[in-house]
Formats: structure tokens, sequence, C-alpha cells
């Protein structure tokens, strides 16, 4: 199980591979991946991530616990960037190995509901017109409540 | 103990950190005193339901008991992911 909170970008295609490779018993790989997107209004100039250093690792490493206590999963990866990021770049990735299909789908499915509410880091973006804290939605708290 | 804000909370106290000599029992005690301190504290804390709290790392709740705690952190519905 790899675990990183990182400033710097990450390779999806290594983590990927990597993470990929070494295994006989597992049949089914998904990852997800995490991009800052400018949605809004097409002005975006930065989105900045906070973190709480002391509390991250031990917080998501509780969620992807949690993950392969309720699936079958062979192995388990999470990377966090925190800092500036530019619109494209990749925020964060996950990935489950697991000898079924399902059990993989399902356990990045929580993995991405748990890391988006319960995993310490607060994103800014930083537009032309000033900066503002992206809000946490209630569907994102709803979205805990389906596992 | 050591009191952390972060993100909108930090920026309205305008520290990420200070130690502060409390006898409080538990978060909501804490909370009170520090709104009783000076204006920002008591702006940050006008709605506790926009908050979130974490006694020595973990998340709780407001009514958590702080005996033998070190390190209390407040900051908004997270946003990860």
């Amino acid at each position: 199980m790899k675990i990183a909170v990182q400033s710097e970008p990450f390779d999806l295609g290594a983590e990927a591979s990597a993470f990929a490779s070494g295994h006989r018993d597992m049949g089914a790989i998904v990852t997800f991946t995490g991009v800052v997107r400018d949605l809004a209004r097409g002005d975006l100039d930065r989105m900045v991530i906070e973190h709480y250093p002391g509390m991250t690792l031990k917080a998501l490493e509780k969620i992807a616990n949690e993950a392969r206590d309720r699936w079958s999963l062979g192995d388990v990866l999470v990377i966090h960037r925190y800092g500036d990021l530019a619109p494209g770049e990749m925020i964060m990735m996950v990935a489950t190995a697991s000898p079924h299909r399902k059990d993989a789908f399902e356990a990045a499915e929580f993995l991405m509901d748990y890391l988006k509410s319960r995993a310490p880091f607060w994103k800014k973006e930083i537009t032309s017109d000033g900066a503002d804290w992206v809000a946490a939605k209630d569907e994102d708290e709803d979205a805990l409540n389906r596992w | 103990m050591d009191v952390l804000y972060f993100a909108w909370v930090r920026e309205r106290i305008g520290v990420p950190k200070e130690v502060v000599e409390t006898q409080a029992k538990t978060v909501t005690d804490l909370v009170e005193e520090l709104r009783g301190r000076e204006e920002r504290y008591a702006a940050a804390f006008a709605d506790l339901s926009a908050l979130r709290v974490a006694v020595d790392q973990e998340l709780t709740e407001f009514d958590a008991s702080l005996e033998g705690a070190r390190e209390v952190a407040f900051f908004p519905p997270m946003t990860g992911g």
C-alpha cells in the first residue's frame, strides 16, 4: 500500500504501471485521477491546496484501510498533492487492485467519496477577480451515506 | 494546548497556530473562551455548523472532551479529492 502527500507532480503512467505490475492474482486494476478544472468562468489562474500535515497521512491511511476491510483488495494507492496547481494539472490519484472488477471499482469510488469529505485538504481558487475557498457540497456529505 | 486553524478560519483569525492556556473541558468550552477574546474569534466561530474540529489529529464533534488533549484544530468542511 502506498500513500503519498506531496507538492510535486506525479507521473500517472509510471505510478499506474508500477501499481499494476507484480501481481499474479489481481484481475482488475482501477485508477482514478482528479484534475484541476476551470469550470466556472474560464479565468482560473491556479488552485491552492492547503492541508493539515500532522493529520493528512493518518486520515488517508484510515480511509485506505477501511476500503481494504470492506472489499477484496490486493493493493491500494493514494497520491494527493498540495500547494499551487494550474488548470489541467493532476491533483490526486487513487488505484485499487482486486481479483474482481466490481470490488476494484467500488473501492475506488469509496476512496474518492471519503477523500473528498474526510481528508484534511482545502481548495482555494485564484481568479483574476480574487480568491475564493471552494465550499463543500451537501451532496459530497450525502455521498458518504451510501457506503 | 496547541490550537490550529486552517483555510478561511486561519485567514479570519490571522494565525495558523497558537498556544492557548485553558481549563476548557470540551471543545465547545474552548470555543466559548475564544469567542470572548476578540471580535476576530467571534467572527470565525459565529456558525459552528460551518466548522469541523479535530482533537489530536482525529476528527471529532464539538462536545468532545479535551482531557489530555495536546492539539485542537478548527477548519471548514474538507474539500479534498
